[in-house]
């Protein structure tokens, strides 16, 4: 999995926006998949769509994670709130050169619409898909809306492989240019069924996941354990691991999440010490640098998913001080090089 | 009835026994009936089954049974209708995020299918319901192959 691969590669094209070729065992013409295939540590983080049809609004949102994100996630209505959509934030994003996930949620949308969507998102320049099922719309700013769920997420994975690897809708018609997207899944291993996580992961492999992000770790302890049956059942070897990463304002604020979002587990310890602190909001940045330093060392996890809601300025700092970019230099609009560079060059 | 479809899981082996001795008849049985009687069995075995399983596992009849892959519990009792395990919010103690009075059904899926003889089926892809099945019989979808 971890292949001698480039960054950069003599065919890339000048223009940002264009898409990249595909290097050989990859699926995709993005970025973030490079990233992934060269065995580098990756970084993702999730950017809230704004309440606004406004593109400037969405690239401001981008632009704190300048250079210190390899891909920024489009919430499709997370918490089934209304906001704009993960289609269309990630068309504006890929104009500027971003590598931006599609979320994809099953509450909203049946696979008729699903699939066209997702042949829209690859013909605008979107790699990188996350299959989700969804919040229930009853938790949502619409709780009046009809919930769809036609597919859930193992079943969008296989729909989305269908149209790359099959060139075909789920109809059976043909396509005439299969949309390349490399196929993400959540997991969460800190909620219950416990022992089922594992062999819930497995199935979103064999569906076609290459790669997951996780829900909030906050228990490195549970991560270890749960990194070592994957490690078991050769999911590792088949499935890019990123661990997902919060940012705590204060011991209220994750006393609120643990209760407010069903399947967070936040240790004791971990609200003690924020009730302990002087100044709260650094020592929940301090605790999330100290995961992400701590997730790093297991092995089989390529990468984080820093969620850091309506803390988002902060990303950047908290990636640079974990050191887990060793130096390297996320791609970003203003630093875009069309030069080729073999990375042994960039990365010495 | 809730309590009796948490029974249910309880006892998904002895359910499993039973339904793996009594398929084979039951399917043998609609097979002679669908070839002397057609189409009109439709409506009578179809309120057999929605009495039997409603009752056993609160069945949504959605004309795709996945009961012997899924330990017994209905997936269709899922608010969400997830055919292939538990969201990521199951709340602790294993209770449902959207509906905190119910036992997640997943939850319940992988507690039941730990104790039958075939209950790794549980870990096997299942694609979404044709929505054209819903309210129709699995059995007579065995009897006819379809």
């Amino acid at each position: 999995m971890t292949e001698p691969a480039c960054l950069h590669h003599p065919g890339d094209p000048v223009d940002p926006a264009a898409p990249l070729p595909i290097l050989p065992g990859h699926v995709s013409p993005g970025r973030f998949e490079r990233v992934l295939r060269a065995g580098l540590f990756a970084v993702t983080t999730e950017l809230a769509p704004p309440d606004s049809a406004d593109p400037a609004d969405v690239l401001a949102r981008a632009r704190v994670f300048d250079g210190h994100v390899d891909a920024i996630n489009a919430t499709d209505g997370s918490g089934a709130n209304c906001h704009m959509s993960s289609l269309g934030v990630c068309a504006i994003l890929t104009r500027a050169g971003y590598s931006p996930i599609l979320q994809v949620s099953c509450r909203d949308r049946n696979r008729i619409a699903i699939q066209g969507d997702l042949l829209g998102a690859a013909a605008l320049g979107v790699c990188s898909l996350l299959c989700l099922s969804g919040d229930d719309v009853s938790v949502g700013d619409h709780p009046q809306a009809k919930p769809v769920f036609d597919l859930d997420s193992v079943s969008l994975l296989a729909t989305a492989r269908t149209l790359r690897d099959e060139r075909r809708f789920l109809s059976g018609r043909p396509l005439d240019s299969a949309p390349r997207l490399l196929l993400g899944a959540s997991i969460n291993p800190f909620a219950p069924p416990y022992d089922a996580r594992v062999h819930q992961f497995a199935k979103k492999v064999a569906a076609g996941a290459q790669f997951v992000q996780s829900q909030y770790c906050f228990d490195i302890a549970m991560a270890r354990a749960f990194m070592a049956q994957a490690r078991d059942l050769g999911l590792t070897e088949r499935c890019f691991v990123l661990m997902g990463v919060g940012v705590l304002a204060s011991a209220r604020t994750a006393r609120w999440l643990q209760s407010a979002i069903p399947g967070v587990h936040i240790p004791e310890e971990i609200i003690h010490r924020l009730d302990q602190a002087a100044k709260p909001k650094a020592e929940g940045r301090r605790i999330a640098v100290e995961l992400i330093q701590q997730l790093a060392e297991i092995p089989g996890i390529s990468g984080v998913h820093v969620m850091a809601y309506k803390q988002e300025e902060h990303v950047g700092d908290i990636v640079a001080a974990s050191g887990v970019l060793n130096g390297r230099r996320c791609w970003a609009p203003d630093r875009h090089d069309p030069a080729p560079l073999a990375i042994q060059e960039a990365y010495p | 009835m809730y309590s009796l479809r948490r029974w249910s899981v309880r006892h998904a082996r002895l359910l499993e026994t039973i339904y793996g001795a009594c398929n084979p008849l039951v399917v043998a049985a609609l097979r002679r009936a669908n070839r002397l009687f057609g189409r009109r069995i439709d409506r009578p075995v179809t309120a057999i089954e929605r009495a039997a399983k409603s009752l056993l596992f609160d069945c949504r009849m959605c004309g795709d049974c996945q009961l012997s892959r899924t330990g017994m519990s209905c997936p269709m009792n899922c608010p969400k209708t997830l055919r292939n395990g538990p969201c990521g919010g199951v709340r602790e103690g294993g209770m449902c995020e959207v509906r905190p009075d119910m036992a997640c059904v997943w939850a319940e899926a992988w507690r039941g299918a730990a104790q039958m003889r075939h209950g790794g089926a549980i870990r096997e892809v299942a694609f979404a319901v044709d929505h054209r099945r819903i309210g129709t019989s699995s059995w007579l979808r065995m009897a006819r192959d379809d």
